[in-house]
């Protein structure tokens, strides 16, 4: 009998592409049975039950803790504070802060759903990390695809705890309401917040395969985007080579539709779509490389060490 | 797919766990029947903890086969794992959560079909009854041990890893322990696996011993039977006497 017969595997032939797909669906199913149903009697499906168990989890944390909470809300407000200020001071000045008011604070609004979408994910990771709880999680039910539904549902969850209130004192300060941009909004936070969830995920996976060496990684490597994804300056203020790089990742397209569209009043649907389909492509290779870390921690032994 | 019930519940064939070339496991073999009590003896890096974790799936062998419950391990950990328990001293539960919060996520986790119901038993057998609304990180160590055991035991599990479980309790509580997990095997005929440096424990609890020693298993057998070879009162003299090469002679 073959290896593949033995264990039950009824794929056999190779089929075009087949590699990339294997390992994509390994990356959500756990390449391990967490997709085959059938054989556990209903133990090894994708579980809403087992990602609102994880969600639960860490909501207990956040409500068991202010400080946490304040954290959330705490720097976003210093943040649009300083740069609505800083905006308010530029249109007494120049002409085109007179008239693009609130181009700051949407900046600083929309890079906070990014910065605060990754940190969200990353840090509810971290948690099981500090807690010396990620074995216990690992030798539990729970597929790795639950487990990062659940860390995603964390990162709207805490992104809505800090943005909403920020955005509400906006308006009070500034007069610039965020929520007025209405179906672009919308879509500028699907596209932050999927590169969110994918430097997220390669975090996580770092994490896992390196231990706390690699925290230092949740807490800096977004601002590796600060500056390439042009969140306070158009892309053409880079140099020539380095605004290929801009482009080739998705915040930078929401960078410059929000620019459209508060200073020159233009929705650029066709950012947005450009944005979704570099997303697409960030999003699977994040979970190719979340699934690699994860079977190299595997091999090494690194699940043990825990938060070492 | 039912699997045959008389298969072993955990079987190891030839297997090695090499770390950047050091050997922590070295081509070792063994079955455990379903229901027995085995202990797993060693000194610190003898390969115990990387034997339990590759029965948990959190460590690929790099060679040979685990399998547990008839699943291959860590391919098709999500088989069997929700039929599985471990517990730990080394191994917390988030101490910011209260134990009932902690109990009630775990049992989600692991599909336990009445929640309340399951952690109000166990809190009746493990007297952790007035503790349940406690914040975790707030209880003793006795009392966080109780607390992993619940855990634990919270989906009832066909097999039960234990790593130390009464490490750091004093002799009054650990005794106390030992008597819960014997009842608890007793009625549910789990399959657990004991790693000690507790001897007294093995003795009482096990009904088999495998000795490891520098990756390898240098003795496996019952606990009565170990004691007759080696001509020795205690499990401990045994433990020593392999540790310290001298099992060869003893033996004799």
């Amino acid at each position: 009998m073959s290896r593949a017969a033995a264990s039950g595997r009824r794929h056999s032939e190779p089929r075009p592409g087949g590699a990339i797909r294997r390992c994509l669906s390994s990356a959500f199913a756990g390449d391990d049975g967490c997709e085959n149903h059938a054989m556990t009697g209903g133990m090894s499906k994708f579980s809403f039950h087992r990602v609102g168990a994880m969600v639960r989890r860490y909501w207990y944390l956040l409500r068991s803790s202010w400080p946490r909470v304040l954290d959330l809300i705490y720097w976003p407000t210093v943040q649009m504070l300083m740069w609505g200020f800083l905006q308010l001071y530029l249109s007494q000045k120049t002409g085109f802060f007179a008239q693009a008011g609130g181009v700051f604070i949407g900046a600083v609004l929309l890079w906070d759903i990014l910065f605060r979408g990754q940190l969200g994910f990353s840090i509810s990771f971290l948690e099981e990390m500090y807690s010396h709880n990620l074995a216990n999680l690992m030798m539990s039910p729970l597929c790795p695809v639950e487990f990062i539904a659940a860390l995603m549902t964390m990162s709207i969850i805490r992104l809505a705890i800090g943005m909403i209130p920020v955005t509400l004192l906006a308006i009070a300060f500034f007069g610039f309401n965020l929520w007025t941009l209405g179906l672009a909004l919308v879509a500028f936070f699907i596209n932050l917040i999927l590169t969110s969830w994918s430097i997220g995920l390669v975090v996580a996976g770092l994490l896992l395969r390196n231990g706390m060496g690699a925290e230092s990684m949740a807490w800096t490597i977004m601002f590796l985007f600060l500056p390439l994804t042009c969140v306070y300056y158009p892309v053409s203020v880079l140099p020539h080579w380095l605004q290929y790089v801009s482009w080739a990742l998705p915040p930078t397209y929401v960078f410059e539709g929000m620019r459209a569209l508060v200073a020159g009043h233009v929705f650029r649907a066709d950012l947005m779509i450009e944005a979704f389909a570099f997303n697409i492509v960030l999003f699977a290779a994040a979970s190719i490389a979340f699934h690699m870390l994860l079977e190299s921690a595997r091999t090494e032994g690194s699940l043990l060490q825990g938060s070492e | 797919m039912t699997l045959a019930t008389d298969s072993p519940a955990i079987e190891f064939d030839r297997v090695t766990k090499l770390y950047k070339g050091a050997r922590a496991v070295d081509g070792i073999s063994f079955s455990l029947r379903r229901g027995a009590i085995t202990g797993l003896l060693g000194g610190n890096g003898a390969g115990k903890t990387t034997t339990i974790a590759m029965i948990m799936g959190l460590v690929t062998p790099t060679s040979g086969t685990v399998r547990v419950l008839g699943a291959l391990m860590p391919r098709e950990r999500y088989r069997v794992l929700h039929r599985m328990n471990f517990e730990s001293p080394y191994v917390d539960v988030p101490m910011r959560l209260t134990v009932r919060q902690n109990l009630s996520v775990f049992a989600q986790l692991y599909g336990v079909a009445d929640p309340a119901a399951r952690i109000a038993e166990l809190a009746a057998e493990l007297d952790l009854a007035d503790l349940l609304d406690r914040p975790t990180g707030k209880l003793s160590a006795g009392q966080k041990t109780r607390v992993s055991l619940a855990k634990a035991l919270l989906n009832t599990p066909e097999v039960l890893l234990l790593d130390e479980p009464t490490a750091s309790l004093d002799p009054d509580t650990a005794d106390w322990v030992r008597t819960r997990l014997e009842a608890f095997c007793r009625d549910r005929r789990a399959t657990v696996l004991l790693a000690s440096h507790n001897m007294n424990e093995v003795e009482r609890l096990c009904e088999r011993v495998i000795i490891m020693k520098r990756g390898r298993i240098e003795d496996d057998d019952t606990p009565q039977r170990l004691l007759q070879r080696y001509g020795r009162e205690t499990l401990e003299e045994v433990f020593l006497d392999v540790a310290r090469g001298r099992q060869r002679e003893a033996a004799q």
